[in-house]
């Protein structure tokens, strides 16, 4: 345990020709998981573009430059039997998870077709049959929720494996630690990754961490290896997580710092221009991670092949807009359904629908 | 019936829920070895082992949140805050999550979980740990919030709490765990939640409450009530604060046109306050005279126990409420 506690950097990320005889999946894989990445790049990019078109309001926040992490870790797990938790930066997450775009596209535009029925919005996407349990608002907030989703996996002797994602503004987070703390007491089968796109909103990890190297904080702390990855390289991501996956069913709770860089603001209110450079955004979109897959692949990956698979994701993302623009908006009723299993008439209803109706005829009889 | 202490009741009702159903795990601060603070899980550890009776780490928003998160995939968590003083750090996770998610996820996903430990002053204990704090509860959809006074009702209750599919806040009394009452002994005695009692029928005035104002305050008043008073008083405990069971209250108003509001926690937005609002706006045709409110001083608890009483509703002030309410 000793040793395997030991927080490491790792840095095998190769650029530049791969053989497809090195990477532990078959080609038709490969394609389906750059897919998943160009799918994510596209539909936010779509996305962007409607929120400003006023097509729908509220929080917005885009993945654009972060694929590689998602599709990389989550293609380490076994979908359906695995529990995925994320932040609010969760639309790409969603794609992953068996959400159609059309279906995260209509939660999006609030509508009744959407994936929580027009309840949950951009921050708040779930599926039941894949086991992703969101799509959480609060910053660190969903860390003890999925420890409790690894817990109940001990508790039953399942084999499940949780997956909780967060922003690197989290490690700062009371929840953090005091997750972190079970998590290794416990020996939970949880593997936390931090996206650290090195900005909560608009300061930096240098700015909010006494200890910025975010993977130095759990190892003697928490007895759970922290280790540094390349988020911005699909193939490291999947190694590492395959991995940390591997120790989390064994009982050895993991701590994944994935480096990588989102292009656009933390949400569509935040041009990004007051606390990083041009010259930043540029050095990281040189390390575009759906261009280092092409890279990595040039003949599988071939002008034609990308050329095809961009029209057909193209038609995809224009259906899903088609769709949610079709869809209609939830019902009033809808407002009082799933708050709780029997909602019942809580007299506080009244004040908008005025539902509640006490029975006068009985009041009459008790008078008498 | 038995008679039995509240604690010991309770206690029945966490052996035989955990006994019927493997899911229902037990976790919280110093629940196992020690049998929790106020030793309401003994002998659990012993009969479930530590599997199921989970002595935490002093973290209440994380293994409040760990709760939810292990109810949202399955299991039947009871988490025991040891004061719901101490709930206050983990209102993140209760409110933010546990209440939210089935409606969040548009119904996927549900949180069957139970929050228990004791609410209100315990004695001597200061202003940090002497809160009756349900109505920060009551206030957010998405929670049940049930408030026991009796050891009957706390483990029918409890039972009932276990079983349901959404979140219940479970207000316990640390003056009550060595209350004795009767429990029935049917082999599954269990109460619907959200259903007020009648537990002393009157004609003249309405006296409704939650909790242990009911037997600390309110049963020590009926006798002077009634015997000097010649009054005839309705006792309702509301049992469950959310949601409210209003037609029981109405309905007693309807044959006493009068009524007294006795609860704990401090008056502002409290659910006096919200009760009152409800009986003002269906019942207020049936009303005689104001509703009298007794209620927690608005002062946080100082040390002094003559201060203490004070600031405690007690049976003097409900037989001066009730007799103002009767313009006696």
């Amino acid at each position: 345990m000793a040793t395997k506690s030991n927080s490491t950097k790792t840095s095998s990320s190769k650029k530049g020709k791969m053989n497809l005889k090195d990477i532990p999946f078959s080609k038709e894989r490969l394609i389906e998981l750059f897919r998943q990445m160009l799918l994510g790049r596209r539909f936010e990019e779509k996305c962007g573009q409607q929120y400003q078109m006023k097509k729908f309001s509220g929080f917005c926040h885009l993945y654009i430059g972060q694929e590689a992490v998602a599709v990389g870790s989550i293609a380490a797990l076994e979908i359906g039997k695995d529990y995925v938790f994320t932040t609010y930066r969760d639309h790409v997450h969603a794609l992953i998870l068996g959400i159609s775009a059309k279906e995260v596209m209509a939660e999006l535009f609030m509508k009744r077709t959407g994936s929580s029925h027009g309840k949950g919005g951009s921050m708040h996407f779930y599926n039941g049959k894949t086991r992703f349990m969101g799509g959480n608002g609060i910053v660190g907030g969903h860390t003890p929720l999925a420890t409790g989703a690894a817990f109940a996996s001990k508790y039953r002797g399942d084999g499940a494996v949780a997956l909780c994602y967060m922003g690197d503004a989290a490690v700062n987070q009371g929840t953090f630690h005091e997750s972190l703390n079970m998590a290794g007491l416990w020996g939970l089968p949880i593997v936390y990754i931090v996206e650290n796109n090195i900005y909560g909103m608009g300061t930096s990890t240098e700015r909010s961490c006494a200890q910025p190297e975010l993977w130095k904080r759990t190892g003697d702390a928490y007895n759970i290896p922290g280790r540094q990855v390349n988020g911005m390289d699909m193939l490291e991501v999947y190694e590492a997580t395959r991995q940390a996956v591997e120790d989390a069913r064994n009982g050895q709770p993991v701590f994944l710092e994935m480096l990588c860089y989102r292009y656009r603001g933390h949400s569509m209110s935040d041009p990004a221009t007051t606390y990083r450079t041009k010259d930043e955004v540029g050095q990281w979109r040189m390390k575009d991670p759906i261009e280092r897959l092409k890279e990595q692949f040039p003949t599988v990956f071939t002008e034609s092949m990308v050329k095809d698979m961009e029209e057909e994701i193209k038609q995809e993302v224009a259906d899903s807009i088609k769709f949610a623009e079709d869809s209609e908006l939830p019902e009033l009723s809808d407002i009082w359904t799933d708050v709780c299993v029997d909602y019942p008439g809580y007299p506080g209803r009244e004040a908008s629908d005025n539902k509640y109706e006490f029975p006068y005829e009985q009041l009459e009889n008790a008078k008498k | 019936m038995a008679i039995l202490t509240m604690r010991e009741a309770l206690n029945q009702a966490l052996f035989e829920e955990m006994e019927r159903d493997e899911r229902v795990f037990l976790m919280g601060e110093e629940v196992a070895l020690y049998h929790g603070a106020y030793k309401v899980s003994m002998g659990l550890l012993e009969k479930f082992g530590e599997k199921r009776v989970v002595d935490s780490p002093i973290t209440e928003n994380s293994f409040v949140g760990l709760g939810v998160g292990a109810a949202n995939v399955g299991l039947r968590p009871i988490i025991e805050v040891m004061t719901f003083n101490f709930s206050i750090l983990a209102l993140d996770q209760i409110i933010n999550n546990a209440a939210k998610l089935r409606y969040m996820s548009g119904g996927q996903f549900e949180c069957p979980i139970v929050i228990r430990g004791p609410n209100g002053a315990g004695g001597a204990l200061a202003a940090q740990h002497s809160q009756a704090l349900e109505a920060q509860y009551v206030h957010c959809p998405g929670l049940k919030v049930v408030m026991p006074s009796t050891p009957g009702d706390a483990k029918g209750l409890l039972k009932a709490a276990i079983r349901d599919p959404d979140p219940v806040i479970f207000m316990e009394s640390e003056k009550l765990y060595n209350y004795k009452g009767e429990v029935p002994e049917e082999e599954d005695y269990i109460l619907p939640i959200g259903k007020a009692e009648v537990k002393h029928s009157g004609s003249d005035v309405t006296i409704v409450t939650y909790g242990r104002m009911y037997t600390h305050a309110i049963l020590p008043a009926l006798e002077r009530l009634e015997g000097e008073e010649g009054l005839s008083v309705e006792v309702i405990d509301m049992r469950t604060l959310a949601p409210l069971d209003l037609d029981t209250v109405l309905e007693s108003v309807a044959k006493t046109n009068r009524m007294v509001l006795v609860e704990e926690s401090w008056p502002k937005a409290s659910v006096g306050a919200w009760i009152s609002e409800q009986v003002y706006r269906y019942g207020f045709d049936l009303l005689d005279a104001p509703i009298e409110r007794v209620s927690h001083l608005d002062v946080p608890m100082p040390y002094a126990a003559n201060l203490e009483a004070e600031i405690i509703p007690g049976p003097e002030s409900v037989v001066d409420a009730v007799r103002k309410v009767c313009y006696l």
